[in-house]
């Protein structure tokens, strides 16, 4: 079932399908270029990774663990902890390096540029505060508005995210609400300042498959509704298929194929990508 | 074929959550009234998402924790009625897998004492017999009996799921309980660790109780299937028929929301209504092989 991986033959970007980006259509929102990041040891955790994303556009990013797939994540947004580094590349939000900006610029951009879903909703949430002020902390932290319209901007997402009786859940603990409604309320800390581009690492692993599929229904309701790019970063070609637009198959912190989803899907070009779509059970 | 290898009758398990400040004392049935038989050498998928019993009727089986009532008959015997001493012997012929390949191995033991406890704590063999019983299990499994000195943190997720399948392997039992075994692995290791397991079935003429809420890996390896929902078995049936015409409201909720690979395919997703289902209808046989509770 396993071919041998090939690394002459293999060689990253050998894809028949890849496409450079368009550039008649204008700037892509988000344009990542030769990033690569360490962690101290020899071998790169990401090796001169190169994509884009166009507004309204779904990227999936997708690989096993160690691939490097969450670590490109969080470079975008410069929230790699030491001692992770990005020795080199060009993070392009809407035509401004991210990797030149000031801690204080970024911060602009971390929620309102760009913004964040994390797999784990509770780890990410904080347990000794209700989701309604979580919620209008986004707003406020970016000074967005008053504290009294905060919160009824809060319930408003919270309707968004179609919680049930959003009035009486914003003044919920995480602990009150199952892991699928905590990922609801993750996704609208997310939405809370409008962010024209969400990073989503694994938001739908941790949660049961009837939850995830209300999830994904949620993400693709909102994306169209708000215009939202997404960088979804995922294990599973599945959630791939029903998400996203193109998608990009890392590889040992390299970009190994990259292309439209049903080209890869149906004709992977990459023998990695071949070994991993054979590998998901029921496959042919 | 004869009487089945496990015979699961009736089974219940319910914990008390005891009386709190504000609260008053009330009983979780995390396994209510479950019935289900597996043949010798079957591959039997038990399946649901979390909170549904299914982890709690496999550890019931092997009484990691007593069940409150019913029986589980091991070749014909009720287990639940042997003694301790009794119990401790039947589970030679009854091995757990567990999910977590990294907290269900001691991480200050050597990996090749985790192997060879069972047979220490079953006073079987000398020392240089079952030293030469764990490579063998070392090489079963695909590891490197070289490795039996090292420590489990030395070692890959996948290759930890195999000395904890050569763990449950050491005293030559009947049946596997797989506790959701594979589904802590990436997708490329998981499929090399489902390979052992169905190698080994063939080599060893086991019979798996696979325990997984991955609705496609056990559509691939099982022949028949239980879907548990809230403590109960709502349908049990061929994996090809229970998946070709899903019957309970549930099982078709359940399957409609597994995502599939086309980016083409219709999407029908279909919400579970609670009011669609009678919760207490007993199973009845809806075809052949296949029943539901509806």
């Amino acid at each position: 079932m396993n071919e041998p991986l090939d690394p002459a033959r293999d060689t990253p970007f050998d894809s028949a399908h890849d496409k450079p980006f368009d550039y008649a259509q204008g700037t892509p929102l988000l344009d990542v270029q030769h990033l690569s990041v360490t962690f101290g040891s020899p071998t790169p955790a990401v090796d001169d990774v190169s994509f884009s994303i166009a507004r309204g556009e779904t990227l999936g990013l997708v690989g096993e663990s160690g691939s490097g797939k969450s670590v490109t994540a969080f470079s975008i947004l410069r929230l790699l902890q030491p001692p992770g580094r990005i020795t080199a590349g060009r993070v392009l939000f809407e035509g401004r390096d991210l990797l030149t900006l000031s801690e204080g610029e970024m911060r602009e951009v971390r929620g309102a540029g760009v913004s964040l879903i994390f797999q784990e909703p509770t780890t990410a949430l904080n347990p000794v505060m209700r989701v309604g002020d979580q919620i209008a902390e986004a707003f406020l932290v970016h000074g967005k508005a008053s504290r009294a319209d905060a919160r009824a901007r809060a319930v408003e997402l919270l309707e968004a995210v179609k919680i049930p009786e959003p009035s009486h859940r914003v003044r919920d603990y995480p602990h009150q609400l199952s892991g699928g409604m905590r990922q609801r309320v993750m996704i609208a800390i997310a939405l809370a300042c409008r962010p024209p581009l969400v990073v989503a690492d694994e938001p739908t692993t941790a949660l049961d498959v009837t939850i995830q599929a209300q999830v994904l229904e949620l993400l693709r309701e909102l994306k169209a509704r708000y215009n939202l790019a997404l960088l979804l970063i995922t294990h599973d070609f599945g959630v791939i298929a029903e998400m996203a637009d193109r998608v990009a198959v890392m590889y040992q912190g390299k970009l190994v194929e990259h292309g439209a989803v049903r080209d890869v899907l149906r004709h992977p070009a990459h023998a990695y990508t071949r070994n991993l779509l054979a590998a998901v059970p029921g496959a042919r | 074929m004869g009487a089945p290898l496990l015979e699961v009758r009736r089974l219940v398990k319910h914990f008390a959550r005891k009386q709190g400040l504000f609260r008053a004392p009330s009983v979780v049935k995390a396994v209510d009234s479950v019935t289900f038989a597996i043949d010798e050498g079957e591959m039997f998928g038990l399946v649901g998402e979390s909170g549904s019993g299914k982890s709690t009727t496999g550890r019931c089986i092997l009484r990691l924790i007593e069940p409150t009532s019913g029986e589980v008959c091991f070749r014909g015997e009720n287990v639940l009625q042997f003694s301790a001493e009794r119990m401790r012997m039947a589970r030679r012929d009854m091995q757990i897998v567990f999910q977590d390949p990294y907290s269900s191995l001691n991480p200050r033991m050597r990996v090749g004492d985790i192997v060879e406890e069972p047979l220490v704590i079953h006073r079987l063999g000398t020392k240089p017999e079952r030293r030469a019983r764990v490579a063998e299990l070392f090489e079963l499994v695909g590891l490197e009996p070289g490795h039996v000195l090292r420590y489990p943190h030395e070692f890959s997720g996948g290759q930890r799921q195999r000395i904890g399948i050569a763990r449950a392997l050491a005293l030559n039992p009947a049946l596997v309980i797989a506790d959701e075994a594979v589904s802590a692995l990436d997708v490329s290791i998981q499929a090399q660790v489902v390979k052992l397991l169905l190698d080994l079935k063939e080599r060893l003429t086991l019979t798996y109780l696979f325990i997984a809420h991955d609705l496609r890996l056990v559509e691939h390896i099982c022949t028949r299937v239980a879907v548990m929902y809230m403590g109960k078995i709502v349908e049990l049936g061929e994996t090809r028929a229970l998946f070709a015409s899903p019957t309970h409201p549930y099982t078709k909720a359940l399957l409609s929301a597994i995502p599939v690979l086309d980016p083409d395919a219709p999407r029908q997703r279909i919400e579970l209504d609670p009011t669609s289902f009678e919760r207490e209808a007993p199973l009845r046989e809806i075809g052949a092989q296949h029943w539901a509770a509806v």
